[in-house]
């Protein structure tokens, strides 16, 4: 123990003391800070960048949007094959030896991409029996049918997304009417696949699909967590972020849009993700954090390590805090 | 004729009442919680970003109240609102900025030392509560950037299992943490720190040599210097300490 807890000489102050009104003190600190806030807000204020919105999304980058519904409803879009909490599938689920707390934790806000980014917000559109039969044939048909016709679709969109990304001729299966936001996929066998991912455009560009995704049994809503992760599987808050320098790899996790100053104290938090093996790893998001918990925990236990807890008293900081004291000492 | 006032018993000493103020009074005499004096040798401007973390942490609360009063989509459609959001925000930065300073500081003065452990370990714990603070607030912001961050930093949540009662993307319970759960810890947290300063008091600089902490006792002992006297002290004499 007591190459933990080395011999602390430290003594109770025996000498003199000098008045001092603490809570004048606190008075005057609180208006200084309040002077330094209001006079960084009237130089600086301070970001609101508008929030994207689905209907925004498919109408500006309209190829985007389909391409993301036709992965959702094909079940492959990254939340699709994400894993907990939202699923049981396991593309993001992450570990670090024996520790698998993601899958520990289980399922706790189920999404099923295809019912609840697609069949159920299309069913909510009224006086339409095209639409209606559609749907209906959808449902009825069995998983592998539903997965043929998905499949069908959502490739032409697929090889149309990564021409575009590639810069290379896209397919002619895939026309984009950019003005109107229009996109007409030629696939056959796609079933009533094609007349529902037209309505889903229609409805997402009218701005109905947002409500259509936080709807619930509930009137009241504050559970943005569907709409977000859908337009997260799409290109538009990348596209954004990626010009506001929020990307993972421009340091992002501590950034805010504008040339604000974000939140500085997560740098070494975001440090870890700029190395290896952290970097290229898919477990990087547990191992950054467990590094961080183990950090955390010596941080706070300074007092009790060895090494550590003696180095103020080798680097003589100390005698430039406490020069006055020092200096009014008696010379020996 | 009224009967003659009488006085009310006295609390019996198993009173859990007089128990919690006993125990209260003799941990912290109120000269010790607010004193007059500071021992001299609290005489540097490091001193100064303790206190300053608590003006920039009422200044937090005073703005977020304020936000509060109006609710969530208030900054987004007034230039008062507005106004009021950047204040919280800078006064946010501030606040990191002079706790991180004061944590060095108190580093480098290893401020633990005479059985002032969890005066750091309350700090510590502090800073890393003032984190999740921040963070909730940023993903309650109902803009662009609370969209990024909270899809991005999800990913993070879920790998350790937090995401599934600590959702990034749920913006009802992310202001609900932000308003509420996570200041109470924070404020609890420094009101600990500071009962626990006022308590053990500044900690004293280093002993350069035994001879000068000597001669320094030996200057600064009872007609000599203005040591405090055994009993019964006068509040400007029993400080012991200052700032934390």
């Amino acid at each position: 123990m007591s190459f933990l807890r080395p011999k602390d000489e430290t003594k109770p102050w025996k000498g003199s003391y000098a008045p001092y009104d603490l809570v004048k003190e606190l008075c005057i600190a609180v208006g200084v800070i309040a002077l330094l806030a209001v006079l960084l807000t009237v130089l600086f204020s301070s970001p609101d960048d508008k929030p994207s919105t689905i209907a925004q999304w498919s109408h500006e980058l309209p190829a985007d949007f389909a391409t993301t519904a036709a992965l959702e409803l094909n079940g492959t879009s990254d939340i699709a094959e994400y894993g907990p909490p939202y699923n049981h599938s396991s593309a993001s689920v992450q570990h670090f030896l024996l520790l698998h707390p993601q899958r520990w934790l289980g399922v706790s806000h189920p999404i099923n991409t295809a019912e609840d980014y697609v069949v159920k917000p299309l069913e909510t559109i009224p006086n339409d029996p095209a639409l209606r039969s559609a749907v209906a044939e959808y449902k009825a048909a069995p998983e592998k049918q539903k997965k043929e016709w998905s499949e069908a679709y959502a490739k032409p969109l697929v090889e149309y997304s990564e021409a575009v990304e590639e810069k290379k001729t896209p397919p002619s299966a895939v026309s984009v009417d950019q003005s109107t936001g229009a996109v007409t996929v030629k696939a056959s066998g796609a079933g009533p696949v094609p007349a529902m991912m037209t309505a889903l455009q229609s409805l997402a560009q009218s701005g109905g699909l947002e409500g259509g995704l936080v709807s619930s049994s509930q009137f009241f809503q504050t559970d943005y967590t569907k709409p977000l992760l859908f337009m997260a599987d799409g290109g538009l808050l990348g596209e954004r972020a990626e010009q506001q320098h929020l990307l993972g790899d421009q340091w992002g996790l501590m950034n805010e849009t504008g040339s604000y100053p974000g939140q500085p104290w997560l740098w070494l938090y975001a440090l870890w993700y700029q190395v290896e093996p952290m970097k290229s790893s898919p477990n990087a998001d547990i191992q950054v954090l467990l590094i961080m918990g183990l950090l955390s925990t010596l941080f706070i236990c300074i007092p009790f390590l060895p090494i550590i807890n003696r180095i103020p008293r080798k680097i003589p900081i100390y005698k430039l805090i406490w020069k006055e004291h020092y200096r009014d000492l008696p010379d020996v | 004729m009224s009967a003659a006032p009488t006085t009310p018993p006295r609390t019996p000493s198993k009173s859990w009442t007089v128990k919690v103020r006993e125990k209260g009074v003799e941990a912290l005499p109120p000269e010790r919680l607010l004193p007059d004096g500071q021992p001299t040798y609290v005489a540097s401007w490091i001193y100064v970003f303790g206190v300053a973390s608590i003006a920039s942490l009422i200044v937090i609360i005073g703005s977020g109240s304020i936000l509060a009063l109006k609710g969530p989509a208030w900054w987004h459609e007034t230039g008062v609102g507005h106004f009021f959001n950047s204040i919280h925000m800078w006064s946010v930065e501030l606040f990191f900025f002079v706790m991180v300073v004061h944590l060095w500081g108190k580093y480098w003065m290893a401020s633990w030392r005479g059985g002032r452990g969890r005066v750091w370990v309350t700090g510590a714990i502090t800073f890393l509560v003032a984190v999740p603070a921040a963070l909730t607030g940023y993903v309650s912001q109902q803009n662009f950037d609370a969209q990024w961050i909270s899809t991005q930093a999800k990913d993070a949540m879920n790998s350790v299992g937090v995401g599934s009662f600590f959702n990034l993307t749920n913006f009802g319970q992310m202001y609900s943490y932000h308003i509420l759960l996570l200041p109470i810890a924070v404020v609890a947290l420094v009101s600990l720190h500071v009962l626990l300063v006022r308590r053990n008091g500044v900690v004293p600089p280093f002993e350069i040599d035994s001879r000068k902490a000597a001669l320094a006792s030996a200057a600064t002992s009872p007609g000599a210097g203005g040591a405090p006297p055994p009993s019964p002290p006068s509040p400007s004499q029993t400080s012991t300490g200052g700032q934390s």
